[in-house]
Parts: C-alpha cells; structure tokens; sequence
C-alpha cells in the first residue's frame, strides 16, 4: 500500500473570469522510503497540490479528488482537529523561504519545543533534550546556546536547518520539501541536500521535493513527475526521464538547462511545440 | 595609450568598500569590509561573470561599477576615463555609459508607472528629446526586446516574470550605455523563460556591442554566457581567469568547493547515484 495515494486531484480557484483550475486531474504516489520529484515552473500547481494534501489551502479554493488516502486513511474529508493531529506529526513540509517561515517574535527553540509538547506531550526536560538531539542530528553546532537565539540571528541556511529540524522532530512518515534550497547559496544547497537524503534512508520516511532545478531532481530523486500549467505531463523514474524523456515539455526543460547549449543558443520551451504540449503515457 | 589600452571597456584597479556600523555605548565601532581591494581588466564586447556566495561582496561591486555606492579606496576607470566618483561630480555622460538590471524584476519596477513611463524616465533626465522622441525610442526598445508597442501603456503587474525582466533590461538599453552591469539577471525566473533572456542577452550583445558584467550563484549559466571568471570569497577575487581556464583547472580550494556543490545533471552521475542507493538499500 502507497503511503500517500491521490487520485485525480483537481483545485480550483474564482476569479472574476471564472474558475480557474490550478492544477488538472494530477495523481500522485509516495512509498515509505521512496524520494518523488514533482518539477515544474511556476504556476504549474505542483505546490498548490501538496498544500491541499496539507489541508493549507484557503476556503476560497474547490479541491476534489477521487481518493486521498494517507496510509489507507481518507485525508480528504477528515475533521480539521483530527487534520491537526496528523499535519506535523506523521505529515510534515519544509517551505522555500526559512527565514519567512519562522515566528520573528519567539526564539527557534521555543518553536520546536512547541511542536513537541503538543503532537508528543513531552515535559519540559524531554522537550529541551530532544530539541538539542534534533539541532545535533541537522548539523547546528551549539544546539544549547542556539535555542535561545532568535531567527534573525541566523543566516538562512540555519534558518533551514531550524525548519528541518521542526518538520522532522515527530518522526514523520511522510515530508514535503517545497523548494527546500531555493533561497540558498549552492555551497549550503549541497549540505541541505545531503542531510535531508540522510535523514530520509535512516528514517525510512516517505519525500517529496517539489522543485524547478533540474539539478535538484537529478541529485536527489527516485521518481519524477514533471507538471505543466497544472497538468501531470510525464512520470517516470529519474533515469528513464533523463535518458529518454517522452513528453515535449520534459524533453524542453532538458534542453533549456545551460549545461546541455548545443551552439551559440539555448534552446527554448517554443522551440519544442506551439499551445500545449501533450502529456505521455506513466512509465514507472 | 596603446591599441590595447584603448580596448579596455572597464578597468578596476584595488578598488575596496568598508561599510560602517555605528558603535553602541558600550560598543565599539565596527567596520566591514565589504570588498578588500578587487582589480580587473574587461575588453570591450566581451563578458565577465563574478561568481560568489551571498555576503562576498559581488553586489557591493555591481553597485559601485554603477556609480550607486561610492568605493571607500581605489580607482574605476571607465572606457579609458578614471571616474571621480564623489557624489555631484558624476557627469550624465558617465552615467549614460554603465547601466544596471538587478535580480529580482517584482521588485525593480514601480508599480505605479506604466511600462512607457518607465523607458521614457532615463531620457527625460539625461538628455533633452521631446515626449514623442522618447515614446518613438521606447517603442523601438520594446520590439528590440521581444515585446510590442501595444505593452507602453500597461503597468508591470499585467506582465510576467520573464518579461518584466526584459522591461528591465529595455529600460536599462535606453540610454545606449556600453557596459551593462547584471546583477543576478535570471536567478528568480524558470528554467525555460531564464533560457529566453540568456538569448535575448547575447542578441543584444551582438547588436550593440555592449560589455557586460555579470553577476551570478549560478555555475551553468556562468559556463554558458561568460568569456572571463572572477570568484570572489569574503571581499577578494579568489581566482580570475578565462572560462576555460577557471573550468578545467580550478587553483583556489573555494572554486573547487563551488565545483563541487553544483548538482549534476548528466546521465553518468544519476546512473552513479542510483547505483550506489540500490547498494545501501540491499546492505
């Protein structure tokens, strides 16, 4: 059994022109231990698609789906305590910005002893030794000294690790890192990389990096799905996709990357087709 | 001067910048030094990517070429001209010379003016056409761009990333400048839009002879559009050099270290990678 099963999730938005689907008939699978991929470039809906698995989507905002199963649980229709209880526990996400995802007002220690006393009921002297085993395990050195300190106190790879930190201090089953490394320097891109495939094979934890770096998917993942204006246009694991894309959109975004610049241009995305391209068939 | 002194677009010679930060009552005064004397030398029509991570100082230099932060020591010489940079002595040649395109195209753009508006603000301060001149200039910029004279009247929301960067880079081409200083130009666009601009870059490279200074995190795209390299590491070039050089040989244990970080996305690696994940798992 998938660890996350979604099948044919579709969201949509109002606006003054009508509804607006964000992403289109998209379904997804995740197995424990199993790193997916979802590229795509903005506006494709691959994070609009794991925010409603989270449950962050605004009101506004009409998701259907024909099964949401979270370890053969239906995550669709559960009630938003029962929801509270799996999200940040069994469910956790890292968001792109780390330093924009931080409370300014509280230091990051009383942020990850705040998840630890309401999924795990810790008391005070667990909650503090586990937060310093945490900052240990994601490579913040001085963990005692660093949970007093404030976010702004911190650069953004820290930041990041702090966020890595409270995604992972309940074990979850299952994390979604959207744009982890974004907004990062490629020397810490690299070491958040590497702590977030070691944490995955030692935790067996089912991830999921939504990203727009080719680079990314290539270091990192098992399987990609590739996303386009909210449509699921290929997916495939990773070799497969590199080595022989199908779909026109894939095999655009191979060729846009500049390492691949045949000549004096890059080849761009209206090179490959005109209008929409066609989604190929699932080779898994 | 010689036929070689002449083909220097851009000479910078130990140039430095220190940033103050006012002392407390019972703190001292500290002082940063942002950029620790950086000297180089760039030939017309050709293209210098500064690579670096954030805080080592690539920006305060972007900012200094333009004329927006004055050096604390060190001479710029533009287009054979040593430029006096203290505030009231720039003169509207010079500025007309360096132009900048910075990062982040949401940001850079006021949202307020329209797209006309925004092409037409260099020419209304730094030469003397009339409002029909500078709409006919603008126009003529926006097809240049890839754009049409239906976007003049249109403000910067009604457009997308991808062009509002090349709004950027038309605003910035207004004034015929020859050094166009870009500083992180495509790092917030999607791969296949960063594409289009990469193009559209080298286009007008070609077209108008400009030099460019280009700043960048990004390895591949450096690898791509750059004829010279300079890495800078906390205020110093730590190497400079040309492409090739830089990348068949890295000298400094930073570059390599940079090398190293960037992900690789050719078959051999994947193929390495999942190999040796199928290993650990079966262990």
């Amino acid at each position: 059994m998938a660890l996350l099963q979604i099948d044919n999730l579709t969201v949509e938005f109002e606006t003054s022109s009508g509804w607006f689907r964000a992403v289109d008939g998209v379904s997804v699978s995740v197995n424990s231990g199993e790193v997916l991929a979802i590229v795509g470039e903005s506006g494709s809906g691959k994070s609009v698609a794991m925010l409603a698995v989270m449950g962050l989507l605004p009101w506004t905002a009409k998701i259907t789906a024909d099964r949401m199963l979270f370890e053969g649980r239906d995550i669709q229709n559960i009630s938003p305590g029962e929801r509270r209880k799996l999200i940040g526990k069994d469910i956790a996400m890292i968001f792109q910005e780390p330093v924009a995802s931080l409370n300014p007002c509280f230091t990051v220690g009383f942020q990850i002893e705040e998840v630890l006393r309401i999924h795990l009921g810790l008391d005070k002297q667990a909650r503090r030794a586990r937060a310093i085993e945490l900052f240990n395990q994601v490579g913040l050195p001085n963990p005692e000294e660093r949970l007093n300190h404030f976010p702004h106190q911190m650069s953004g790879g820290q930041c990041q690790r702090v966020m890595i930190a409270i995604a992972i201090a309940c074990n979850p089953k299952l994390l979604i890192a959207d744009e982890p490394t974004t907004a990062l320097d490629v020397t810490i891109q690299k070491q958040i990389l590497d702590l977030l495939m070691a944490l995955q094979a030692r935790n067996g934890m089912g991830l999921i990096m939504i990203t727009h770096d080719m680079g990314v998917v290539a270091e990192t993942a098992d399987r990609v799905i590739v996303q386009y204006k909210g449509r699921k246009m290929e997916e495939a694991d990773v070799l497969t996709l590199f080595e022989n894309p199908k779909s026109n959109y894939t095999k655009a975004l191979l060729a846009a990357l500049p390492e691949n610049a045949t000549g004096d241009r890059l080849t761009t995305v209206s090179d490959f087709f005109d209008g929409t391209p066609e989604p190929a068939e699932t080779r898994v | 001067m010689t036929d070689h002194d002449t083909n220097i677009m851009l000479e910078v010679r130990d140039i430095r910048r220190d940033y103050e930060l006012p002392g407390g009552l019972f703190k001292p005064k500290k002082i940063i030094h942002a950029v620790k004397g950086v000297s180089f030398a760039l030939e017309r029509g050709k293209t210098l990517a500064i690579v670096g991570e954030s805080g080592c100082g690539k920006s305060t230099l972007a900012r200094m070429l333009t004329f927006i932060d004055e050096p604390t020591g060190g001479d710029l010489i533009i287009d054979g001209k040593k430029t006096d940079t203290r505030p009231g002595h720039l003169t509207k040649e010079m500025r007309q010379k360096v132009q900048i395109v910075f990062q982040n195209p949401y940001g850079s753009l006021n949202p307020r003016q329209k797209i006309g508006d925004v092409l037409g603000e260099p020419l209304l301060i730094n030469t003397d056409m009339s409002s029909a001149e500078r709409r006919d200039r603008a126009n003529e910029m926006l097809v240049k761009v890839g754009l049409g004279p239906e976007h003049f009247n249109r403000y910067p929301h009604m457009f997308s990333g991808g062009q509002r960067q090349r709004i950027a880079i038309a605003r910035a081409l207004m004034l015929n400048p020859k050094l166009l200083v870009l500083d992180e130009p495509v790092s917030a666009l999607d791969l296949s839009v960063q594409a289009q601009v990469l193009n559209l870059l080298a286009d007008l490279q070609d077209e108008f002879g400009l030099t460019y200074v280009f700043i960048s995190h990004d390895l591949s795209v450096v690898r791509y559009i750059a004829d010279e390299v300079m890495v800078m590491y906390f205020g110093e070039a730590v190497e400079h050099g040309t492409r090739e050089e830089v990348f068949s040989d890295p000298k400094h244990e930073y570059t390599r270290t940079l090398f190293a970080a960037t992900p690789r996305a050719d078959l051999e690696s994947i193929r390495r990678r999942v190999a040796g994940k199928k290993a650990t798992s079966a262990a």
